[in-house]
């Protein structure tokens, strides 16, 4: 069962009804206890990096985040608080995985926010890709992206430069784009997250 | 660049039910806006308008049961837009699954509006969309459906609302919406040219032609039409093939 990090950033209505069209089930974790009752976890997340960062410190929640060893998968901005940092308010993230989230630079003549469907090019031996079409769309809304890296990135997109659509290390995924707003791809990736050992 | 060209059903919607005339195959209930978006996003819609005209005191509860249900049901974006003229209305309508609200005469009459919105909510939720009528040589910000003409000129409107903190425009050529002899490709290019955000093209198509046109003259990000496809004159899949067939990037 599916644990959602409850921490007031962003809209969890869209994510919840997602996994009820799949027939996911899931709870809300408010507490650090809370943690115990599920087997994998999702941290939500829209708007200011630097102000999602301060609620979820504000839960106290973050020690119990930085010791899980159970699956996680950050959705958007709760991807980039996987990183260490964001330039969005140059704020201090949990620094889970060492990379940095920036501004898109519009100097690349490109729109921001970077909005609409992308492709995505999964590298091989992702898991969350099982069953999704190399370079299928996802629908992406975010004016910061988190950087490639080749020790990290286990998906990639480009717009204007290549940057990371999906990120892991150990236990923790995060993803830049919407999958619960990405049609059936979406789905299919949030299903597989579910069924990740 | 591999960010696709999104093809943007719009549903006028009154009292929770769609307001146009649909005649659609396959459809239960063509009233129903629920019903119609769940093929929409079927056919490969890549995101929906709804824009609300209720003018009743139950309005923000409509409108609010209205898009539950359809964040239940689609696995699509989409945008709500009519009446919102308060911090309140578009907070309701994020926790109840939208993933944009667009604003069109409140922010006329309160520019400050868009600034507020996107402070609270990110730009990225902010639709500003705009009526513009050419006369006399220049474009003019009309309100009310178009039946208000304002002193306001277009692009200097375009400008400002970027400025602001609009996300995204929504730009409707009422010299060209109705008529389905296309998009108002020249002033589109005009406007998407200079914008740092995108452009959404609203306002002529008549046929698949007219979109392979738009995006091959303007570069705009998306283009919304109605009743083409409320009466099945122009089917999504076909729409996108064609789209494909000449080099414009697609979800496909």
């Amino acid at each position: 069962m599916i644990g959602i990090v409850y921490y007031g950033a962003g809209n969890i209505f869209s994510l919840t009804a997602a996994l009820d069209r799949l027939g996911l089930e899931y709870g809300m974790i408010h507490t650090a206890e809370d943690f115990d009752k599920f087997d994998r976890f999702i941290i939500p997340g829209v708007g200011h990096a630097g102000s999602a960062m301060k609620k979820l410190e504000q839960t106290g929640l973050v020690p119990a985040i930085l010791n899980l060893r159970k699956p996680v998968l950050g959705i958007c901005v709760g991807m980039q608080l996987l990183t260490e940092f964001s330039e969005e308010g140059n704020s201090t993230l949990t620094g889970i995985i060492p990379l940095k989230t920036r501004l898109f630079d519009e100097h690349l003549k490109i729109k921001i926010p970077h909005t609409g469907w992308n492709r995505v090019s999964a590298l091989p031996g992702n898991v969350l890709f099982d069953g999704i079409s190399p370079g299928a769309h996802f629908y992406f809304v975010h004016s910061y992206f988190i950087e490639f890296n080749s020790n990290f990135t286990i998906a990639l997109a480009e717009y204007g430069i290549k940057f990371s659509a999906v990120i892991q290390k150990n236990n923790f995924f995060g993803v830049q784009f919407h999958p619960e707003k990405s049609g059936l791809a979406g789905e299919q990736l949030l299903k597989n997250f579910s069924q990740l050992a | 660049t591999c960010l696709a060209k999104r093809i943007v059903p719009c549903l006028d919607v009154k009292d929770g039910r769609t307001v146009k005339g649909v005649n659609f195959v396959a459809l239960r209930d063509a009233g129903d806006p629920v019903e119609l978006a769940y093929q929409y996003s079927q056919q490969g819609a890549d995101e929906l308008v709804f824009l609300d005209i209720t003018a009743t005191h139950e309005r923000r509860k409509t409108l609010v049961d209205l898009v539950k249900s359809v964040a239940t049901q689609i696995n699509i974006p989409f945008t709500i837009g009519g009446g919102i003229n308060e911090i309140a209305d578009a907070d309701i309508l994020l926790n109840s699954g939208a993933d944009k609200i667009s604003i069109n005469s409140a922010a006329v009459r309160s520019p400050a509006f868009i600034d507020e919105l996107a402070r609270a909510f990110g730009k990225q939720f902010v639709v500003v969309a705009i009526d513009t009528k050419f006369i006399d040589g220049k474009n003019f910000v009309h309100l009310n459906g178009g039946r208000i003409k304002t002193d306001i000129e277009t692009e200097h409107w375009i400008r400002e609302a970027e400025n602001r903190g609009a996300g995204e425009i929504l730009l409707t050529s009422m010299d060209h919406d109705g008529t389905k002899g296309g998009f108002d490709n020249g002033l589109l290019k005009k406007v998407n040219d200079t914008l740092g955000i995108p452009l959404i093209a609203s306002g002529g198509a008549g046929n698949v032609e007219h979109f392979v046109d738009l995006f091959h003259k303007t570069n705009v990000d998306a283009a919304l039409a109605a009743s083409v496809f409320h009466y099945g004159e122009i089917l999504i899949p076909d729409l996108k093939q064609l789209l494909k067939e000449n080099n414009i990037e697609v979800r496909i």
